[in-house]
């Protein structure tokens, strides 16, 4: 390591019943990228939320660019030059670029009136210094995720931060916007400028990093130089087993049509058709998986397939009955399951138990309920056998699942909607923000859940999920279905032409 | 998965019954003492003594002690001091055990029921009406069906702004306050015109005794059977919400309606079913009151029951039991208000302030934490009240 200007020393953190950062050593070199992996619940947010001053470490010294620091607040953190882009960034959509750029930290004239021209300028010389292509005029809104972080890089390097902290970076990028992110923090480490990259994605951290630090259960379980390291010895450690990074299955055995989708149009939240005229059949026993950048349809897609969006038009079968105008409850009952994107907001009561949670679509029926009285003492012992089934690590089923790990959490979705006579499962990033040992899990039990004769669709952003569980992929780009191939004969560049929309005339 | 042996389940379920009341009690407590001050500070005797804290300090303390516990001792007395104090206090919980259920079940579905008290009045003229326009009727089934009248008139009542919400979006809160002038303004009329008895005063026409809910005690206790019913009521009211599958809808809505969507729950279906029940329950408050106490209906008669169950479901968090343990503390005061105007010359207004301060404080329960060093649990319970606005 050359020069360090971040030194962690011994640092623990306990929050009521959790060790959260466990006696935590690590230095960070200047002009070095150090990436730390983890699963989640490692303690990788809580290790940063220490470095930018929302939390204070319970024992252990902080030294930056070797003085003992204490911080109290993020504002300690940005004097020191440290600087943080959040996963879920912190911008202000209506305003231009500028003015993001300039919140809290306003230029002046005169004392009272805004100088956006003189942070313009700034921001023009930011962005030309490291390759970061932004125009300071256009409004947040308009731009697209991977433009958008770029604002928040350009924030930190106006507020003349050294130090930047990038909380999973890559998770909203589409695989051209990461190549592009990895140019630019290249180029601001070779300016001198340290950074520390959080991913619990392998190959992201072997591709970018000068060193990898792995944290498990709260404790650093070692620092590894990329050149030195692999996929599996990283997952090794992440995980404290070996873990399987394909999934394995038999080849698939598509049987008969289970759902048809005709020529179907529906409208994104603007009222703009954001589904246009797809069509698309998925077999009993058969994975079909919609590989795309996030945006392009496939929510609304998966959102009239399960009765939430009203379709503007087009057919929607299953089981060769037409349930276009059909409700949710309705389609529910015929055997539709449902994994949706956001797990928290749609998928779970968070106040809620496990238990109530389980039977959260179908607590009214017969064994869950007998003519309108819930049966609580079946729905308690019919939740501990499944959270045995499906491995929810909890202390008891009457916990509220707000107390579970984002794992745990969508294992309670998938023990609901596996543990039903279901005919399709359509599920939206199933794996999303989960860690190497949960996604294996839920990997393997959608296979078996097609092994079973179910059909299953799903959509995921990550090229290498669609690699690894789909049979058959179809590529959406601008709402249509850009592309379909067999998983045999895909791969990572043939998807990502498509994804980008190489597959469309113009 | 193991089971807990269940006397530890037990002693966990006290411990956070205590744990859940921890904040109220304390709001409580800190309402009276703060009442104590004001009670103090207004006092002119002692206002007296403050001129010669000089000369004799002893009598400024003799004059404020003198003065609470003068206040105090009469709020008791008038509240719980005799079986006739005890019964007052009891008559008046009534009604609050019966509104505050009616806004705790609006609050579990996350709806914001202002309307209680509009949909009181509602019940109370149907019950009334029911009570003097028809007469030899058996009387448990003519009191049956007063109260069934009461019931319904509320829950129609409540049900217009939950249909109005579930097919239009319209918030509730905007909506039920509108029918509050309505139904304030039809009493008037019908109380003054078609309602209106013989003679010169806007009263309604006296109930036939077959229609009373019976007292409980002969005279002058005026305990009667409606007390009893309210509290089946609450015991209906847990059952329904903790052990039906529509309670199971109706939290669900309350705590995430777009996971209830994406479950196949009806939301629509479940506000207007939950404004109904409300609504019902807010008519029996009205019914309970013309059947059981005043027999006749007059203008004004509710003294805002229906809005002092608003802070009623919150100091009792939304549950049937801290609900009429809610209502029993502010049956008490209010009846002990009067003998301590009349006995200690307190005005009833002081305890209107100490009630405020009660609610101000069990809604801002932060500040009740910090005051007595409780440590927080998340804030589950914050955000089911906060809920009806701005969605």
């Amino acid at each position: 390591m050359k020069e360090p200007v971040l030194e962690l020393r011994q640092v623990v953190k306990r929050f009521p019943g959790v060790l959260a950062n466990d006696h935590i050593d690590l230095g960070l070199g200047k002009g070095e990228i150090l990436a730390i992996l983890g699963e989640n619940g490692a303690g990788k947010t809580t290790l940063m939320n220490i470095l930018y001053g929302l939390l204070t470490p319970d024992s252990g010294t902080i030294r930056v660019r070797g003085e003992p620091v204490r911080f109290t607040s993020p504002a300690d953190a940005i004097n020191l030059g440290i600087g943080m882009v959040h996963q879920h960034f912190m911008l202000v959509p209506v305003m231009t670029v500028t003015e993001n750029v300039m919140l809290g930290r306003e230029e002046v004239r005169n004392r009272y009136f805004l100088d956006r021209a003189k942070a313009a300028a700034q921001i023009r010389t930011i962005s030309e210094k490291y390759g970061l292509a932004v125009d300071p005029d256009a409004l947040i809104q308009d731009l697209p995720v991977g433009i958008q972080q770029r604002v928040e890089i350009i924030k930190l390097l106006y507020r003349q931060a050294d130090i930047l902290i990038l909380d999973e970076p890559t998770a909203v990028l589409t695989p051209q916007e990461v190549k592009e992110l990895f140019v630019i923090l290249k180029s601001l480490a070779a300016a001198g400028h340290s950074l520390i990259f959080i991913t619990h994605k392998l190959k992201e951290a072997l591709e970018l990093a000068d060193r990898i630090t792995v944290l498990r259960r709260g404790r650093v379980v070692g620092t590894v130089l990329p050149a030195e390291a692999s996929e599996a010895k990283l997952a090794e450690m992440m995980v404290g087993r070996e873990v399987e990074l394909v999934v394995d299955k038999a080849p698939a055995q598509p049987a008969e049509p289970v759902l048809q989708v005709e020529d179907l149009w529906v409208a994104g939240e603007q009222g703009r058709p954001v589904v246009r005229g797809v069509s698309l059949t998925v077999r009993a026993g058969e994975i079909v998986g919609i590989a795309g950048v996030q945006g392009n349809g496939q929510t609304e897609l998966m959102e009239a397939l399960v009765g939430l969006r009203a379709p503007l038009s087009g057919k929607i079968s299953f089981l060769g009955q037409d349930v276009t105008g059909y409700p949710p409850r309705k389609r529910i009952e015929m055997g539709v399951g449902y994994v949706p994107e956001d797990r928290q907001r749609d998928g779970l009561i968070l106040p809620f138990s496990i238990e109530d949670n389980l039977v959260l679509n179908t607590y009214y029926q017969p064994p869950a309920a007998q003519r309108g009285w819930l049966n609580r003492q079946t729905i308690r012992e019919r939740a501990e056998k499944m959270s045995e089934m499906f491995d929810i690590r909890a202390g008891s089923v009457l916990a509220p699942v707000s107390s579970l790990s984002g794992g745990n959490q969508q294992k309670v979705i998938m023990a609901r909607e596996l543990s039903r006579p279901i005919r399709v499962l359509l599920a939206l990033q199933p794996t999303r923000g989960l860690d190497v040992g949960s996604i294996e899990y839920i990997h393997q039990r959608i296979v078996q859940a097609r092994d079973a004769g179910c059909a299953v669709l799903f959509v995921s952003t990550e090229l290498d999920e669609i690699l690894a569980l789909a049979d058959r992929i179809l590529v959406f780009f601008r709402g249509k279905a850009v592309g379909e191939l067999l998983a045999a004969e895909a791969d990572r560049e043939k998807l990502g032409l498509l994804m980008a929309g190489a597959g469309v005339a113009a | 998965m193991s089971v807990e042996p269940q006397g530890k389940q037990e002693q966990q379920w006290v411990v956070e019954m205590l744990s859940r009341s921890a904040v109220p009690l304390l709001a409580v407590l800190t309402g009276l003492l703060l009442g104590a001050v004001i009670v103090i500070v207004t006092d002119q005797k002692v206002i007296d003594a403050w001129a010669q804290v000089t000369s004799s300090p002893g009598a400024l303390f003799a004059a404020m002690w003198a003065s609470i516990s003068q206040a105090y001792q009469a709020l008791f007395a008038g509240a719980l001091g005799s079986p006739y104090a005890i019964s007052e206090s009891l008559v008046a919980a009534t009604p609050y055990v019966f509104a505050g259920l009616a806004v705790a079940l609006g609050f579990r579905a996350g709806l914001f029921n202002i309307g209680a008290e509009g949909q009181l009045f509602m019940g109370a003229l149907a019950s009334v009406w029911v009570g003097y326009a028809f007469s030899g009727i058996p009387p448990v089934l003519h009191v049956t069906l007063a109260v069934l009248a009461g019931a319904l008139a509320g829950g129609v009542w409540a049900a217009i702004p939950g249909y109005l919400k579930a097919r239009t979006g319209a918030h509730e809160v905007v909506n039920t306050i509108m029918l509050n002038y309505i139904a304030f303004r039809l009493s008037d009329w019908l109380i003054n015109g078609p309602m209106k008895r013989p003679g010169w005063v806007p009263i309604t026409p006296e109930i036939h005794p077959s229609a009373y809910l019976p007292r409980l005690f002969a005279e002058p206790l005026r305990l009667h059977t409606g007390f009893l019913l309210a509290l089946a009521v609450a015991v209906g009211v847990y059952w329904l919400l903790f052990r039906s599958t529509l309670g199971f809808e109706m939290r669900s809505v309350g705590a995430n309606p777009q996971a209830a969507r994406v479950a196949g729950i009806n939301v629509g279906r479940t506000f207007v079913i939950t404004m109904a029940l409300s609504g019902a329950l807010a008519g029996l408050a009205g019914a309970s009151q013309v059947l059981g106490v005043d027999h006749w209906l007059g203008q004004g008669f509710s003294a805002g029951y229906g809005f002092d169950s608003i802070a009623l479901a919150l100091l009792g968090k939304s549950h049937p039991a801290g609900v009429v343990a809610a209502a029993l503390l502010f049956g008490v005061l209010r009846s002990g208000a009067t003998r301590m105007q009349s006995a200690a010359g307190i005005p009833i207004d002081i305890i209107t302030v100490i009630q405020a301060l009660v609610i101000a404080f069990v809604a801002a329960e932060a500040l009740v934490r910090g005051l007595y060093r409780l440590r927080s649990q998340g804030k589950a319970s914050a955000e089911l009240f906060t809920r009806g606005w701005g969605r």
